[in-house]
């Protein structure tokens, strides 16, 4: 019997947020294709922009800081910022919206608190929720999926739309835009009527809008990948979706007419984007076993609540936000027991 | 440079109450939203914290140390009460905008603690001085913010400005265009911190280039150590 023999050394290649960062970006791939098959190539021109711009503002801000430009700009913890914005952002967004909420991202929210690893708040989230509290417009004007769009834009139209906001001509804006599965529901539901009622548009798939539903599987994909590569843990992933879930269920059998099927929640929106890509950020998350599961939970739950009973559509963002900042007490509290020492309680 | 110029010096902007001690935070950062509510506030502190940094100096030598304090309240909360009587007179629609804080100067932290710090150690007319600079550098921090707040969340300058000035001053207001699409952030509440934030890293700024320059003659004469 022979055994392969594999020559020395054994240890394996440690990991590095370079390494890190790279496996987040090639996991993103899948639910990139999807979306831009589903809403258009805005989404790739926003990554584009976004990078370009993240890459050039962290390099603007290192140098005025007089700290050494190139390690920080090869971690591509910028870039992976950017990405995630790109992705949260409406397709059809002015490209200055843009550039100035990733300008905030990377400037005011990682960089300005220290750089990588010191900053309190996910980036990508910060800049996202600033955009959307400032220009609640712009930022609520999705398009609809492919199979419901009766006007897609090709990809020289979507870049003139979003440089010059030169619509094409004989389109509005009207005609190009629609409100996502989650504002749809949100307004229809202000309106009193009934989820039997509202399902029955085209606009639904099996569980959230059509399209979406398919958007978050691919990111679903990108996330096991994470899983499997031990990029990320399944605690907060499992917990958050968890957490959204019983709170959606538990509602939805209180009432079935006015609270939709739990799934409807995972699959809508920035739901499993945000569980396995945003709320994993080892920079603002919990670092404890426990504490993540609290962590991850508590963003499952406040998600549902602000979807639900907040001013705005979607959440994931502003949940993310809350529990970046209770994340270092949540850590306070939840410290393991060190081996060999008694737990405080046991005293 | 002269005892008085020390004073206006420290005031305005090395002792900046708003900028440097981060006193008085609360009504900084909740009418700041425009330049002419930001004008407003910081004029109506300006009285305020200058008579009362009078009054307490003149009867310094007459109040016990046990029940200065709540000496001092009464005599700022007195002076708030005639600020306020007399802008709801005047600038009637500006008082209503600014509401509750007006009323608040009397908490505010800038006041009492001029009067603790200073005026009940010093004589009337330093008080006074010290009172009219730090209310001018408090003045001047809230008209800037508000400036700055409503130029990037409204696109407008000096808007309401008729409410201070009267009528005439309608044309003042500034705009960008209606073109413009504000950032609703500035003119919320984060706005008003992250705006502070950066008008603080700015003075940081400014101060760390003047001490640069100043030494830089400074050793440039120092002689050369000779060899040998």
């Amino acid at each position: 019997m022979q055994f392969p023999t594999i020559t020395s050394p054994h240890t394996a290649r440690p990991n590095s947020v370079t390494r890190t960062m790279l496996w987040v970006i090639l996991a993103l791939i899948p639910g990139t294709v999807a979306m831009t098959w589903y809403f258009g190539w805005g989404i790739l021109i926003h990554m584009v922009l976004a990078t370009a711009t993240a890459v050039a503002g962290e390099a603007v801000v290192l140098r005025l800081r007089a700290r050494p430009v190139m390690p920080a700009l090869k971690d591509l913890s910028a870039v992976v910022t950017a990405l995630l914005m790109a992705l949260a952002l409406p397709p059809l967004l002015p490209w200055w919206i843009t550039v100035i909420g990733v300008v905030f991202a990377i400037v005011v929210v990682k960089q300005l608190y220290g750089g990588i690893g010191y900053n309190p708040f996910n980036p990508a989230m910060a800049g996202y929720v600033l955009l959307l509290v400032s220009y609640p417009v712009d930022m609520t004007s999705w398009v609809p999926p492919e199979m419901l769009n009766p006007h897609p834009l090709d990809p020289l139209q979507t870049l003139s739309l979003i440089f010059t906001g030169q619509l094409p001509t004989g389109l509005d804006w009207d005609a190009v835009t629609a409100a996502t599965p989650l504002d749809a529901m949100r307004t229809e539901l202000d309106q009193n009527r009934m989820i039997s009622e509202i399902r029955q548009s085209p606009l639904w798939g099996d569980f959230g809008g059509r399209g979406w539903e398919w958007v978050g599987n691919w990111f679903l994909l990108g996330g096991l990948v994470l899983l499997y590569k031990r990029i990320i843990t399944w605690h907060i992933p499992v917990s958050m979706l968890a957490g959204l879930l019983v709170m959606a269920m538990l509602f939805h059998f209180i009432d079935q007419e006015t609270h939709p099927f739990g799934l409807f929640h995972i699959f809508s929106g920035g739901t499993i984007l945000g569980a396995f890509f945003i709320a994993t950020d080892p920079v603002t998350a919990s670092t404890t076993r426990k504490g993540q599961l609290i962590y991850g939970a508590s963003i499952g739950v406040l998600v549902y609540i602000i979807r639900t009973w907040g001013g705005y559509p979607d959440a994931v963002a502003f949940a993310v936000l809350l529990m970046n900042l209770s994340a270092p007490t949540i850590d306070y509290y939840t410290q393991p027991r060190v081996f060999g020492h008694r737990d405080q309680g046991d005293e | 440079m002269s005892e008085y110029g020390k004073l206006v010096k420290e005031g305005l902007w090395s002792n900046n109450q708003a900028l440097v001690a981060l006193l008085g935070l609360c009504p900084l950062l909740a009418v700041s939203n425009t330049a002419i509510n930001g004008l407003g506030m910081g004029i109506a502190t300006t009285v305020v914290v200058t008579l009362s940094n009078g009054t307490v100096s003149l009867i310094r030598n007459w109040v016990r140390q046990e029940v200065r304090l709540p000496v001092f309240v009464i005599i700022i909360a007195s002076f708030v009460t005639a600020v306020e009587l007399s802008m709801n007179a005047w600038f009637h629609e500006l008082y209503k905008i600014l509401g509750i804080f007006i009323p608040l100067i009397v908490t505010n932290c800038i006041i009492i603690g001029r009067a603790e710090a200073f005026a009940s150690k010093n004589p009337v007319g330093r008080s006074l001085l010290d009172g009219l600079a730090i209310g001018i550098g408090f003045t001047l921090v809230l008209f800037t913010l508000g400036a700055l707040r409503e130029i990037t969340g409204l696109g407008t300058l000096f808007t309401q400005a008729d409410l201070m000035f009267g009528e005439g001053a309608r044309n003042l207001t500034l705009s960008l265009g209606d073109d413009f699409k504000g950032m609703l952030l500035a003119i919320l509440p984060p706005g008003a911190f992250i705006g502070l934030g950066f008008l603080i890293a700015l003075k940081n700024l400014i101060d760390r280039r003047a001490t640069q320059t100043k030494t830089v003659p400074v050793s440039a004469a120092q002689p050369e150590p000779t060899a040998g």
